[in-house]
């Protein structure tokens, strides 16, 4: 049934501030030409921009898979890096970790991860501290 | 509201001269400093205005629709940023008034609040 439309996969860098936001604005463009509805687009692209500068704060690298099928849309980021060691308390609106110079570029809000749960239709946060995290996030278009 | 209505009406400066920027209309604004706020509460389509000048600033801006930016303080970004606004044409303007002032100033002229449906 779930007959697979496109696919790739974004590398991103860890700090790497100076492209934070292309691989969100990239996919955004993609999915335009997908002729995929404006309002999903717009769903799918706050959760990936929120994820894409969550590792270029908290990880050190990651890969973005990104699939779209018949019926919905789906990305895994899958980084390695710090971890989350409370998963329930990143999730709460307002807990950030952001340092001041985070926060000078306009982050550390603690609304990130809130954002995407919010955005998508399906979510789950994996992470092992030490290691790395794993969103893995569903947006329906069918 | 039109954009060449804003410009006069703030007395700001248009960074970029892209054609027929002033006939844009624009229907609503959002403002804030954090891009997450601005991703979890703006409508479709504002004219944001912040006073973060970086990159992060202008992809905010494309995933919301943003149909123009004003920098409030007298920022300005740098020219990369100036010129990945020109390529996309998007519109970006430069006032010297605070983030108060100037959302207050475009609030009585009429503009209302961006708000997410
Ligand atoms: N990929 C990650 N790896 C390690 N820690 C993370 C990761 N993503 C989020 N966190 C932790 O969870 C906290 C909350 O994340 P969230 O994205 O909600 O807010 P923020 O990034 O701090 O601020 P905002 O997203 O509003 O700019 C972060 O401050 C950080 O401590
Ligand atoms: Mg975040």
């Amino acid at each position: 049934m779930k007959e697979p439309l496109y696919a790739e996969s974004f590398k991103i860098r860890g700090g790497d501030f100076e492209h934070g936001g292309e691989v969100a604005t990239r996919i955004k463009s993609i999915c335009k030409e997908l002729g995929i509805r404006p309002d999903l687009i717009r769903r799918l692209s706050i959760a990936n921009f929120e994820a894409e500068m969550n590792v270029i704060m908290y990880a050190d690298e990651a890969d973005l898979c990104f699939q779209v099928s018949t019926e919905d849309v789906r990305v895994v980021v899958a980084d390695r890096g710090q971890g989350i060691s409370d998963i329930e308390l990143a999730m709460t609106p307002g807990w950030s970790t952001a340092t001041a110079e985070m926060r000078a570029r306009g982050f550390g809000a603690g609304l990130g991860l809130p954002n995407i749960r919010n955005s998508v239709d399906e979510f789950r946060v994996d992470s092992r501290p030490g290691a790395g995290t794993t969103l893995t996030y569903v947006v329906r278009i069918a | 509201m039109l954009l060449a209505e804003i410009v006069s009406l703030l007395g700001c400066t248009e960074l970029l001269d892209l054609e027929g920027a002033g006939n844009r209309e624009i229907t609503g604004c959002f403002a804030a400093d954090l891009m997450s706020e601005v991703l979890a509460f703006c409508g479709h389509g504002p004219l944001l205005v912040t006073g973060l000048t970086n990159v992060q600033s202008l992809h905010t801006a494309e995933i919301v629709d943003v149909k123009a930016i004003l920098y409030v303080n007298g920022k300005c970004p740098d020219v990369q940023v100036l010129a990945l606004a020109r390529a996309r044409e998007l519109p970006l303007l430069s006032t010297t008034m605070t983030m108060y002032e100037a959302c207050g100033r475009l609030h009585r002229g009429g503009l209302p609040a961006s708000t997410k449906v």
